[in-house]
């Protein structure tokens, strides 16, 4: 028999990123929040220092930071035809664990979605007629335009110090800033970032082409911070140990360095650590969370009444977390009837790579997670896709982010994969090699979906989550289409060759691409089609909120942090302002 | 062990020819904060730290690996395999030579070998390529399955691996790499792809694993290692930076970067 705890007003799933703001938020609004947290606890001193912190091995490789597949995997499959197989070593994407989430491994990279993103489904259809789309594709407006979402984004980019040059002022172009940006109320809190030499030789080949180039959105601070929690932020020093690394020097805007410092002092809030939730509780209606049930490290089971739930865990572990609870009807795809699970969606990642002679000189390990420079001119819909067959893009951009050499040893097309070829192609290019990343969107369609494995179990006994997914060939013939121009602004460099690598498919697990799983508890305007509504608020169930990328319909082309963020304060604004006055479901179904 | 290159006589030969020998773990350079560094400081290692970086003469760079995992014949083939893998030549060292067999030892007799971050419940069944690595093997099981299998099959010929020629063992790691031979229930390929991921690991991670020894591979491409610091010289653009690697291991006396405007914990 678990043993029952007192009753709290608020239990949180996962403390990372948006489970800290969210748990910040309410504990300061007075209520007892009491957050549950799988991992273990860790702060940037004593847990995060230097010199182990800079060991490709551990982190890179062997991937310390990340979930513990051994006992907590997904199972893969790229059609419905095939038999999904456990993902045994994670190399595709990396969701994280411990206190900080995946955002103590992250790059840094914020970005805004644009207001066309937000209403893609009517505006493509505006633009491009009702025909356009490959019939599968299943892209929705999300219910929340960019307009209600800008206050957000913009006290999401304040807490982190976000270092960038506005493109769009109120309506006002800026110049150096990104112009396709929508508009923002003020600036940056932080000025760009120093700009790398790959970063500048980007900028001059782009702009000889008439594109515009501007400096990454970076949560690796550019100068030192003070938020307006009053926590403290550094100037990043390019170390080169950012993605899959926690930083050592405070100065990447992660948990322990902008919220958890003052979160951790309100009394009104709890940290349990080695807490593995294995299902929000329903009371016999199915219409109203009692709490949860969640093993501690020890093999100890406890359950924990609430009166709300907010589920704030890694994308793909809200969709576990809500199947396993039988919240909201599962996705089938054979009906399409049916919404967790739904519109699960990636990122449809290529590559240029522009080989140098050896006088010119890269310092490839010189850099940060988000350092670098891009344009926007080939993302979302800032082009004419008229006669193009496809719908979205990619930003493209130098914006290398370290010369960690296991897995940073770039070499032409054609080079043997070992031997004396290899090693002299990787001598002669490790410092003379620019990579330009382009970073595409991805379309949901109807058979890609996420729901529960049927065979393979967690270390607790309960069912994976289930994976099935392959590229939409939207998705394919975009990354054509971007590499291309990729390619054509990397023979402007003047380097001596140059290869670009479109996005192919079908997708493997075997290759990383990105950490941005997006999808299967999508919000919206209808219950039919969507989890939860633009609140985050599920639709069927009404004291469970459901936060993080499950909740996009589709994902654009930028990094989803700062939507998230965004996202994030929005709800928190709904729990406080209209949720707790009238508990109960804040849109009528 | 065969007379021809033993083990032995190898790393005696390499021993005697390095330049620079210096014992692991020892430091190379006395990196202080690195937040201390100037603009000028990128081109050459401080003075004082090249007074304190002359370690004993190294008795230890004449010593073969011990080897705790690999038996002899194991370990006759793996030295072998990864110095094809990764040859010496004038650009570098081998793999031999950087002591890439010591990491590989190291990495399959510890935790990765025995299956560390491998999710390892069954059913087990053959998938597809996109799905990934489905065997029940640990990397342990799977290096001394095949390698078993793999020596059997020389001994039938009479003459070992490490006996034959470069172009014989090139001609036969090939065999491996492209071929779907069962080695006792191990795809050749698959084996072959361990092999070379875990040459190129022991080559280029820190040399407190075990590899990259005197961190040559580093000094080969122009890696810097662990610096933590290149914030003056991130936008001085083109010029190569000149300073000597730093190994994790050469930290020993608890460098802590903190602000002291910033409570140390919570």
């Amino acid at each position: 028999m678990p043993q029952k705890l007192k009753e709290t007003d608020v239990v949180i799933i996962g403390v990372g990123m948006t489970g800290s703001i969210i748990a910040k938020e309410l504990a300061a609004a007075g209520y007892k929040v009491v957050g549950l947290e799988r991992g273990q606890p860790r702060f940037t001193v004593p847990d995060f220092q230097s010199p182990s912190v800079h060991d490709e091995l551990r982190f890179d490789v062997r991937k310390a930071l990340m979930q513990d597949n051994t006992r907590e995997a997904v199972t893969f499959r790229n059609n419905s035809s095939q038999t999904a197989l456990p993902i045994r070593r994670w190399e595709s994407f990396l969701p994280g664990t411990g206190l900080g989430g995946s955002h103590v491994h992250w790059n840094g990279q914020t970005y805004r979605f644009q207001a066309n993103d937000f209403e893609l489904a009517s505006r493509t259809r505006q633009r491009y007629g009702a025909k356009f789309l490959d019939p599968d594709i299943s892209i929705q407006d999300w219910g929340v335009t960019y307009a209600e979402l800008e206050p957000h984004y913009d006290r999401f980019e304040y807490l982190l110090g976000t270092s960038g040059k506005a493109g769009n002022l109120n309506g006002q172009i800026q110049p150096g800033g990104d112009p396709f940006e929508s508009p923002r109320s003020r600036g940056y809190p932080t000025p760009p970032m120093k700009e790398h030499f790959q970063g500048a030789t980007f900028r001059k080949a782009a702009t000889s082409l008439g594109y515009h180039p501007f400096p990454q959105p970076s949560s690796n601070l550019s100068q030192p911070y003070t938020n307006p929690e009053g926590v403290k932020l550094n100037a990043c020093v390019f170390c080169g140990f950012c993605e899959r690394y926690a930083c050592e020097h405070y100065a990447k805007a992660v948990p322990q360095t902008i919220i958890l410092p003052v979160l951790m002092r309100n009394p009104n809030f709890e940290l349990r650590t080695g807490c593995q939730v294995q299902r929000i509780n329903l009371d016999s209606t199915r219409r109203k969370a009692t709490g949860v049930t969640y093993i501690d490290a020890a093999g100890r089971e406890f359950e924990q009444p609430a009166s709300l739930v907010v589920t704030t865990s890694f994308a793909l572990n809200n969709v576990r977390m809500l199947l396993l609870s039988g919240i909201g009807a599962r996705y089938d795809p054979s009906t399409g009837k049916g919404v967790v699970g739904r519109n699960y969606a990636y990122q449809t990642m290529s590559t240029v790579a522009s080989f140098f002679g050896e006088d010119f000189i890269v310092n490839p390990f010189m850099a940060s997670g988000a350092s670098g420079t891009l344009i926007n001119d080939f993302a979302g819909d800032n082009f004419d896709h008229g006669g193009l067959g496809f719908i979205g893009g990619a930003f493209i951009g130098a914006v290398n982010t370290n010369g960690r050499p296991i897995q940073y040893h770039p070499v032409p097309p054609g080079t043997p994969a070992w031997g004396k070829g290899w090693k002299q192609a990787v001598v002669a290019h490790y410092n003379h090699t620019i990579m330009l990343s382009l970073h595409g969107s991805s379309v949901s369609q109807k058979q890609n979906y996420l729901d529960l494995d049927p065979t393979y179990k967690d270390a607790w006994g309960q069912p994976l989550l289930r994976m099935t997914f392959d590229f939409p060939k939207n998705d394919l013939r975009m990354a054509e289409y971007v590499t291309a121009r990729g390619v054509e602004i990397g023979r402007a460099t003047g380097a001596k060759q140059v290869a670009g690598n479109p996005r192919k498919g079908p997708y493997t697990i075997t290759q990383y691409q990105t950490t941005h799983n997006t999808g299967g508890t999508i919000m919206g305007s209808d219950p039919k089609t969507s989890v939860v509504n633009k609140y985050l608020q599920s639709w069927s169930v009404s004291n469970v909120f459901v936060v993080g990328a499950s909740n996009f319909p589709q994902n654009a082309s930028w990094n989803p942090t700062g939507t998230i963020g965004a996202l994030t304060y929005w709800a928190i604004d709904a729990m406080k302002n209209r949720y707790f006055r009238n508990p109960g479901p804040l849109v009528s179904a | 062990m065969t007379e021809q290159i033993t083990r032995r006589s190898f790393f005696k030969t390499v021993g005697s020819a390095t330049a620079v020998p210096v014992a692991l773990g020892t430091p190379l350079l006395a990196i202080a904060d690195a937040t201390a560094m100037e603009p000028g400081d990128a081109r050459a290692p401080p003075a004082a730290a090249a007074a304190t970086s002359a370690p004993a003469p190294a008795a230890a760079d004449t010593e073969a690996p011990l080897y705790l995992f690999f038996n002899a014949e194991e370990a006759a083939f793996i030295e072998a395999a990864c110095e094809r893998l990764i040859p010496a030549d004038e650009t570098g060292p081998g793999a031999l030579e950087a002591w890439v067999p010591n990491y590989l030892d190291k990495q399959l007799g510890g935790a990765w070998g025995a299956g560390e971050r491998l999710y390892r419940s069954g059913p087990w069944q053959a998938g597809t390529p996109s799905q990934g690595y489905q065997l029940p093997f640990t990397p342990a099981e799977l290096f001394h399955t095949a390698l078993r299998a793999i020596n059997l099959h020389f001994a039938s010929t009479g003459k070992t691996f490490a006996q034959g020629t470069a172009e014989e063992q090139d001609a036969y790691l090939k065999s491996l790499e492209t071929g779907g031979a069962d080695l006792d229930g191990v795809p050749s390929g698959v084996f072959f792809d361990s092999l070379l991921k875990m040459t190129i690991e022991g080559y280029f991670s820190d040399p407190v694993y075990g590899g990259n020894r005197n961190m040559a591979a580093w000094k080969m491409i122009g890696f810097p290692g662990a610096y933590a610091n290149y914030y003056d010289a991130i936008d001085r653009h083109g010029v190569k930076f000149e300073r000597a690697p730093m190994s994790i291991g050469e930290d020993r006396h608890g460098h802590v970067h903190v602000d002291p405007n910033i409570p140390a914990s919570l």
